[in-house]
């Protein structure tokens, strides 16, 4: 198979700053089933709108079966796309939507009636010629969308969202018959969802979108079973997230206990692990290698999910079989249901330089900090001037450092004045005993932090980090 | 029982100015151009208007002009619109304001000062009366034909010109295809707007041509002269001629309820 569309390195921002998308690369083969699929504002639509042609990427190129198309207006380009909200024109009846078309190509009529007809049998609406655009209900004018885009025999089928306004029954049946459209007329489907459950339903290959650029690219048992990374994990399916440390060969140690997994990651690396709530096994508190008790259990129709807490982590277990409230249970894992992730960051890590005040600046923000650490043997005088062993001033101000700042001692807080810089909650995972959040400030760095307490997405925060966790070191010193 | 307080109420004071201010005087109107002098009722009105050639010619001639200055205007106002509406324009606000702001001032002081502005031009305006009292009535009415356009355009789904541009229309295409159609509803609210004030406006007529030549100058010589019935019978012709372009123009669009709305 051929790749049809490829993404070289595709960017777009407006004012060379701030980044919609960075940096996507992406292979699409002909007849494949593509899934972008990420939260909103991932830049996943976007993306699709540059296929199309509706934005041009400012970096990077579009290639068509090897030809450069970003600068090609969409009229030329051999996509058709499905849109959100369907866009049919009001001023058409059924049959002019979808001849819309053809008649710009100037079809013989004889063969428009005829591919006009036979798109409306492939979507199921014979006999809805006439009808006008109005009188149609989300899912009749949905069909017609997919016809209209269909009919002109596109090279790839570009889906914006196509089933978000339709409720969730029409939306499983959608589903399906998408997809048997896709195997049955065998063009390439790009899709743009923020629904996991229809990625991976529909998907040949599934591209998994955050903060504009792209986390992993799999299929649909790839990107479940071995996420690439936390976001992935918890952003796909129903995942537990702990905090591990690998303890030998293929050995990993969490929740207190060390156990047997495939991944092979050097010892002593502090790793992401992920086990889903339908790997964990219950067994009798004896025979676990994790011990808890039951604190909810919530009933859901094909499965109970059930809340064991052990020790200061929620364990979140889905079964088909009921347990009860305050029962002492023990968790034993198989060694494949458990998937070690390296953390890419351990610490915060910035670059920084001092001030006169004796703060350091960096990340947009200034924190009051202990100058005395990068020089040994220095202490501040009753001036508050920072002297060395023999007496002599230091100064500092101006010097470039790097600081480090452990997750675990930025704190957060409501009151904007308490800390040295302001920023918005991007993202949030639950790790069994803690929140692990990414804070972004204005100019877009990122603090990371653990928390106990739940706070919300896009909440405005301040960031607060005491003057004794900032570990200052000399920019040279690094390696 | 107690009585509670119904929102209908609230129509009341409207009901009586409607029927007070509207409704009777076209009841008063119908009245005067069915009856002669004596108070009988007679068609005689009727046909005297269409056997005098004075008053066909005025007719005729008003609707010349007044279909003139209605095609200028929506040549002038519908780009004017369309940039204002989609146009990546800031302060776009700001620019329709301006077209508007003429409607603010007082309307004979516009026309006075329209003369002088023509006069310096042409140095008489008496030259070119046609093209005078053309531009005249425009500027007069352009802000009646962008308002609603204005409307029609800003509310034009933009994916919907996206939707054509994917399925093969370059921009003129679109433009033909899917934007002109989708705007017909302001297009026909603005030709209402400025159609029939156009016919019978003969203020405009009598500053910058010194004619007397329109419908409206006819209906108020008639009753300048006392004659009633014929001037009531001339406002009631006008009336179903004003019926019948709605009706004519109402056919090119089939979304009745989309056109009204659009003129509200």
């Amino acid at each position: 198979m051929d790749n049809i569309i490829e993404l070289k390195g595709i960017g777009k921002s407006y004012n060379s700053k701030d980044y919609i998308v960075r940096d996507i690369n992406l292979t699409v083969k002909k007849g494949e089933f593509v899934t972008l699929l990420g939260p909103s504002g991932c830049g996943k639509t976007t993306t699709l709108r540059m296929i199309a042609g509706f934005e041009t990427p400012t970096e990077g190129s579009i290639l068509f079966e090897g030809k450069d198309i970003s600068k090609v207006p969409p009229y030329l380009r051999p996509v058709n796309t499905v849109f959100q909200r369907y866009a049919l024109f009001p001023h058409l009846n059924v049959y002019n939507n979808i001849a819309f078309g053809l008649n710009l190509k100037k079809l013989p009529k004889k063969e428009i009636a005829e591919k006009v007809s036979r798109v409306l049998d492939i979507v199921d609406m014979e006999g809805f010629e006439k009808r006008k655009i109005n009188t149609l209900s989300g899912g009749q004018q949905q069909r017609i969308a997919i016809a209209r885009a269909i009919v002109n025999e596109p090279e790839i089928l570009l889906l914006d969202e196509p089933l978000g306004a339709l409720d969730l029954k029409m939306r499983k049946e959608m589903q399906l018959e998408l997809k048997q459209m896709h195997e049955n007329i065998g063009i390439t489907f790009i899709y743009v969802t923020h629904d996991q459950e229809e990625a991976l339903t529909m998907s040949d290959k599934i591209v998994v979108m955050a903060d504009g650029a792209i986390q992993q690219t799999g299929t649909p048992e790839e990107v479940y079973n071995e996420p690439s990374n936390a976001f992935v994990a918890d952003f796909i399916g129903e995942s537990n997230i702990f905090n591990g440390v690998m303890s030998g060969n293929m050995k990993v140690k969490f929740l207190g206990a060390e156990f047997e997994c495939l991944d092979d990651i050097e010892k002593g690396a502090k790793v992401d692990v992920v086990v889903r709530p339908e790997d964990i096994v219950m067994v009798p508190y004896d025979e676990g290698k994790v011990k808890g008790e039951v604190i909810s259990v919530i009933f859901k129709g094909i499965h109970y999910e059930i809340t064991v807490q052990s020790g200061k982590n929620e364990i979140v277990v889905q079964r088909t079989k009921a347990a009860v409230i305050g029962d002492k249970v023990g968790i034993t894992l198989d060694p494949d249901s458990i998937h070690c992730m390296k953390r890419e960051k351990n610490v915060n890590r910035f670059e920084g330089v001092l001030t006169k005040k004796g703060t350091v600046m960096f990340a947009d923000g200034e924190f009051e900090c202990n100058v005395s650490m990068l020089y040994p043997g220095s202490e501040v005088d009753e001036e508050g001037n920072l002297t060395d062993s023999e007496g002599n001033i230091i100064e500092y101000a101006g010097t470039s450092v790097i600081a480090e700042i452990s997750f675990d001692d930025i704190r957060m807080s409501d009151d904007a004045d308490e800390g040295g810089v302001c920023g918005n909650i991007f993202s949030l995972i639950y790790k069994g005993d803690h929140y692990n959040y990414i804070i972004k400030t204005e100019n877009g760095y990122e603090y990371i932090l653990n928390d106990e307490y739940l706070w919300n997405e896009n909440d405005y925060v301040s960031i607060v980090i005491p003057k004794e966790a900032i570990k200052l070191m000399h920019m040279d010193s690094e390696v | 029982m107690k009585k509670y307080f119904s929102r209908r109420y609230l129509g009341i004071p409207y009901m009586v100015f409607l029927i007070l201010f509207v409704i009777v005087p076209v009841l008063v109107i119908l009245y005067y151009a069915l009856t002669n002098g004596e108070g009988q009722f007679t068609l005689s009105n009727l046909f005297g208007f269409f056997s005098s050639g004075y008053a066909i010619g005025t007719l005729v001639y008003s609707i010349f002009i007044a279909s003139v200055v209605t095609l200028v205007c929506l040549l002038l106002a519908y780009p004017a619109a369309y940039i204002l509406a989609k146009g990546r324009i800031r302060k776009s606000n700001v620019l329709l304001l301006l077209f508007i702001t003429p409607m603010w001032i007082n309307f004979t002081l516009r026309i006075t000062a329209l003369k002088e502005v023509l006069t310096a031009i042409e140095g008489n305006i008496s030259y070119y009366p046609f093209l005078n009292t053309i531009i005249g009535m425009t500027y007069d009415f352009l802000p009646f034909m962008i308002l609603p356009l204005y409307t029609t355009i800003s509310k034009l789904d933009d994916t919907l010109s996206e939707a054509a541009q994917d399925l093969g229309a370059g921009s003129a295409k679109v433009f033909l295809k899917v934007t002109l159609p989708l705007s017909v509803p302001g297009i026909i609210s603005g030709i209402m707007m400025v159609f029939l004030p156009a016919m019978t406006n003969y203020v405009i007529l009598d500053m910058l041509y010194n004619s007397t030549f329109i419908m409206g100058s006819l209906i108020g010589s008639y009753f300048a002269a006392y004659d009633w019935h014929n001037g009531s019978m001339i406002s009631i012709i006008l009336l179903f001629i004003i019926l019948l372009v709605n009706i004519v123009t109402g056919s090119f669009t089939d979304d009745g309820a989309g056109r009204r709305r659009a003129v509200l």
